[in-house]
């Protein structure tokens, strides 16, 4: 059962799943999801290994096949759509474990993220402009770099399909701390461009420092949610262990 | 000279063999798909040249205008309808499927054209030769097929490293669900690498059908060829696969030389060799 958050909702979301599940087979991973990002807000989804958190934004982008009306965009309900059609739609993902394409080149990555054709700020020279490194790198193969510049190109090839809504899966994981504070520099250089980001982290602190609104999961559920200033150590403890 | 004129025939009758093995490799490139119906696919692409040539009584050359947009948009069709659906986690599903399909296109030609075998007739094209010194010329139309292969290739390397479109091909090929977070629809991108692939089909299709008699039944042999030309090759590369094809041309030629009865056994004995010796191919560049 969600807990009643204590902070005021979003006048009209970006985005909301009410109630979602998910399946694996027979596996439930998500018992009702109740879920809301405004535009322009950033949101922070942690929670445990297993919580379900990959599975909730593998659902939202149309990996996951879901009930059509639980997730709802922009006022339209898209839980049933293909992933191919989701991102069209403004919806980009930065995957787990970055999965950069190793038979492309870094700018080839690039490239194909702009797929979707969506017209918007984001193109090669503003994704170099935000991540400079990656220019010098450009003809590279795209697994060639280090941890940090292969998540830049993640994070880039989301962009570069110009989403209303980035959805970025675990991008610290493997990564040491002053490349994390490097990428996650760029994230209000994004939503300052207009695009509204959902982050989901294990490191609580960093979800924590980026955040207007936390969100954490817990065997599938939500446990607990709200302005990161209004809860307390302890209330996210219980919550993330489900205590 | 004998033995010099042998070795260029096989090189030469190595581009036909690429020309085979060009869209069998691309489809398993892309999909992982092994296509036990392409060799039948082929012969199927020769009757559609002869039915077009005796319809129209147009020369086998022009009849590809005809025949690589028919089969490239039966690829098309072939894909998107059926072989999309038997792609998944197992393998089994799309060598059933294909298999089924080489047993309904034999049995299709034969209810059609009969068992007779068949031979487009090229005219002055099939004789014609060029003199390259003393004793020594070779057959202008194996030479135009040699020459058709790299062209085929070198425009399919152009598709896949400088396009967009091939750009699509490679990263549905490295990660098929993330290329979904993309906005590719890999049903649509598959199914354009079958008509591609069909289109290649085509070609080398018109090309048997001038070169040697064919009938219903000679699909299984060429997927044979086209099967070794790709693993001699190496795995992901195209231009290993004329590589391939080259050496089987060249082993069936000098079997044929030692003993006529030995070409078919030569060519297989090559491949065995690469096998023991370098499995994964001579060029590769994917794991399978």
């Amino acid at each position: 059962m969600t807990p009643p958050p204590d902070t005021p909702r979003p006048a009209t979301p970006l985005l909301e799943t009410r109630g979602l599940e998910a399946f694996y087979g027979d596996f439930q991973a998500l018992f009702g999801i109740d879920f809301t990002v405004g535009e322009g807000e950033t949101v922070a989804i942690i929670g445990s290994n297993g919580a379900g958190k990959s599975t909730f934004l593998k659902s939202i982008t149309g990996l996951i096949a879901n009930d059509k009306d639980a997730i709802r965009y922009e006022g339209g309900a898209i839980g049933s759509l293909p992933a191919h059609r989701v991102v069209r739609l403004g919806i980009a993902m930065v995957p787990e474990g970055r999965r950069l394409f190793p038979s492309l080149s870094v700018e080839e990555n690039l490239l194909i993220g702009a797929t979707a054709k969506r017209r918007g700020t984001w193109t090669l020279d503003s994704v170099y402009d935000l991540f400079p490194i990656l220019k010098e790198r450009r003809h590279n193969p795209g697994t060639a770099l280090s941890g940090g510049q292969q998540q830049m190109v993640a994070v880039g090839r989301a962009l570069m399909a110009n989403p209303r809504l980035l959805l970025c899966d675990e991008i610290s994981l493997g990564l040491a701390p002053v490349v994390i504070k490097d990428i996650y520099a760029a994230v209000p250089r994004i939503t300052r461009e207009g695009t509204t980001v959902v982050v989901v982290e294990q490191d609580i602190n960093q979800a924590m420092a980026v955040a207007d609104r936390v969100y954490c999961f817990q065997e599938g559920r939500v446990s607990l949610e709200g302005r990161p200033g209004a809860l307390s150590r302890e209330q996210i403890t219980a919550a993330y262990f489900g205590m | 000279m004998d033995w010099l004129n042998a070795i260029v025939q096989g090189i030469l009758l190595g581009g036909l063999y690429a020309m085979f093995a060009t869209g069998l490799s691309l489809i398993f490139g892309v999909m992982r798909l092994v296509n036990i119906a392409h060799g039948d696919l082929i012969v199927l692409a020769s009757f559609l040249a002869l039915a077009v040539v005796e319809g129209f009584a147009m020369h086998p050359l022009v009849s590809l205008v005809v025949v690589v947009p028919a089969m490239a948009a039966f690829g098309y069709v072939l894909q998107r309808g059926m072989l999309n659906l038997t792609l998944g986690r197992d393998i089994l599903p799309p060598l059933l499927v294909t298999f089924g399909l080489s047993v309904i296109i034999q049995n299709a030609l034969l209810e059609t054209f009969s068992a007779d075998s068949q031979r487009l007739q090229a005219g002055a094209l099939e004789t014609a030769s060029l003199t390259i010194a003393d004793g020594f010329s070779i057959g202008v139309l194996p030479l135009i097929v040699f020459l058709a292969a790299i062209g085929i290739i070198w425009g399919l390397q152009t598709v896949f490293y400088r396009t967009a479109l091939g750009r699509a091909f490679r990263a549905t090929s490295d990660d098929a669900t993330t290329a979904r977070l993309m906005g590719i629809d890999n049903g649509h991108v598959f199914a354009l690498a079958m008509a591609v692939a069909l289109a290649v089909v085509a070609v080398a299709g018109v090309f048997l059908a001038i070169r040697t008699n064919f009938d219903p039944s000679i699909g299984p042999a060429r997927l044979l060829f086209a099967f070794e030309a790709v693993i001699i090759g190496g795995l992901g590369n195209l231009w290993g696969t004329l590589v391939g094809g080259i050496i089987l041309g060249v082993a069936q030629a000098i079997g044929a030389q030692i003993n006529p009865g030995w070409q078919l056994l030569a060519g297989h004995i090559a491949f065995l060799v690469v096998l023991v010796i370098r499995p994964q191919g001579l060029f590769p560049k994917m794991q399978g």
